[in-house]
């Protein structure tokens, strides 16, 4: 659920940074069904992409090769190559496949369609918990210096360790059922979502504010002029 | 069910060679690359560097996925991808020799995974259409009839494997090459770039190394798409026919 937000052109807040298809916003609301997801790839694809693009290389065109002697440009490898190093010197007895299990699990238990607050709770404990774990006993076998899937592998689970927390911290901060996000605290007497609009009429953007600091909530209010909000029923 | 496989290595500590592996508890409803998946769990157990293979979606539908599984490339079965091989065509004890693709325009990177940019390559040198700026028109504005549409889809149903590169026993891309070539051809939005298409893809597959077509046929065999040796007909008329009428040297 989500997407990045784009301008018309499909592009981000990062010039010359643009994403299509089910990354960003999304022609069918937040959700990212299969069929839509497909559809909203092959249309920004081919119906957008192709004429929004030229507008940023056609004054791109002129920019000669970018040199790689800048500080920006050796933080980055530097932070990479230190990133490389935390990762394959820890040496421990687990491999990352069942870390990646493990954090799975959690999600599925407590941070599916229906979740409470004393599990997301739990969650929260449970995946920093595995954080902790995964950095001092994550085995990655195999070279720096070569074609390695199980370094790339783990890299990716250790941003899952952090997202995952992040949604059940989103979850558990959103008092109300809405869309794919059911808590079971909210609901109405037949079991139905119960949204609380006065509260949380926004989009949330959740700001990194380094590893071990709590992410910092950015509320982005919906605002509807033409359209009567309401409540959808299946009844 | 057991299970002996011999799978080629190459890289790190291996200088390339077969090496054998058991799997004790093979379950009949995996897939082959999930049985994959638990070898390399069981060999980072022993603290062994997993075997490097490439997978995506799973779904026999991005061509990420290769391997020549007993001779074969995509295994045993007809019009599959390796991922939707399942184990329970398999039997207690069997051996499977898994070899990655092979073919001098398609370099080993590491054990089972080669480099297949060749085929981007091939792309690049006339696999587009020319679309103008400003408002895309109507999707429907351009008539195509229905029998091209037909086969233009068939054409386009081509993943870029390289099964039909690891097929040939001349490591051709004809097939890939054709398909590409028909499925733009085929089509009104094709036309403008039609003889600079074909003359490039063809300049550039050989330049890549693939080798030539001598119509054994091997490649529509093991496609996983059962894409046609008809599209390499096709492909030589309108090679033929722009070497006569295109102003390109």
């Amino acid at each position: 659920m989500g997407g990045l937000w784009v301008d018309y052109e499909l592009m981000t807040t990062i010039p010359g940074l643009y994403a299509c298809g089910e990354a960003n916003f999304s022609d069918h609301g937040a959700n990212r069904l299969g069929a839509s997801a497909l559809m909203q790839g092959l249309a920004d694809g081919y119906f957008v992409l192709p004429y929004t693009i030229g507008s940023y290389l056609s004054k791109e065109i002129s920019t000669g090769a970018i040199s790689t002697n800048t500080p920006e440009f050796e933080k980055a490898e530097k932070d990479v190559l230190e990133r490389i190093q935390q990762l394959t010197s820890i040496q421990g007895k687990q491999s990352v496949e069942s870390f990646h299990r493990r954090l799975g699990k959690i999600m599925w238990d407590q941070c599916g369609m229906a979740r409470n607050a004393e599990g997301l709770k739990q969650a929260i404990q449970d995946i920093r918990n595995l954080r902790k774990e995964y950095w001092s006993d994550v085995f990655v076998p195999g070279s720096t210096t070569e074609y390695n899937p199980e370094l790339e592998k783990a890299w990716r689970v250790a941003d899952f360790l952090e997202l995952g927390e992040l949604m059940c911290e989103d979850a558990l901060n959103r008092e109300e059922s809405c869309g794919g996000h059911f808590r079971e605290e909210h609901q109405t007497e037949k079991g139905e979502a119960k949204r609380d609009d006065d509260k949380f009429m926004y989009v949330a953007a959740w700001e990194w504010k380094g590893e071990d600091s709590k992410a910092e909530l950015h509320k982005e209010p919906l605002m509807y002029e033409e359209v009567k909000v309401a409540q959808r029923s299946y009844e | 069910m057991r299970l002996k496989l011999k799978i080629w290595r190459q890289g790190g500590k291996y200088k390339g060679e077969f090496v054998n592996y058991e799997l004790p508890d093979v379950n009949p409803d995996m897939s082959f690359l999930e049985m994959l998946d638990v070898l390399n769990e069981q060999l980072v157990a022993q603290r062994e560097e997993p075997v490097a293979f490439e997978h995506d979606c799973r779904e026999g539908i991005c061509g990420t996925c290769s391997l020549v599984i007993d001779g074969r490339p995509h295994g045993p079965m007809q019009g599959t991808t390796t991922c939707q091989v399942h184990m329970r065509h398999y039997h207690e004890g069997d051996t499977i020799v898994i070899e990655p693709f092979r073919a001098k325009a398609f370099p080993v990177i590491k054990d089972l995974v080669v480099d297949r940019s060749a085929f981007d390559r091939i792309i690049q040198a006339g696999g587009y259409i020319s679309v103008n700026t400003g408002q895309a028109q109507d999707a429907n504005a351009i008539p195509v009839e229905k029998e091209k549409a037909s086969k233009a889809f068939d054409s386009a149903a081509c993943i870029g494997c390289g099964a039909c590169v690891a097929a040939c026993p001349n490591a051709s891309a004809m097939l890939f090459t054709s398909a590409k070539v028909s499925h733009l051809t085929l089509l009104p939005q094709g036309q403008v770039e039609r003889h600079k298409r074909v003359l490039g893809m063809v300049a550039q597959m050989d330049k890549e190394g693939f080798g030539r077509c001598s119509n054994v046929q091997a490649c529509e065999a093991e496609c996983p798409k059962e894409i046609s040796v008809s599209n390499i007909a096709r492909m030589n008329r309108e090679f033929l026919a722009a070497s006569l009428a295109s102003e390109q040297e």
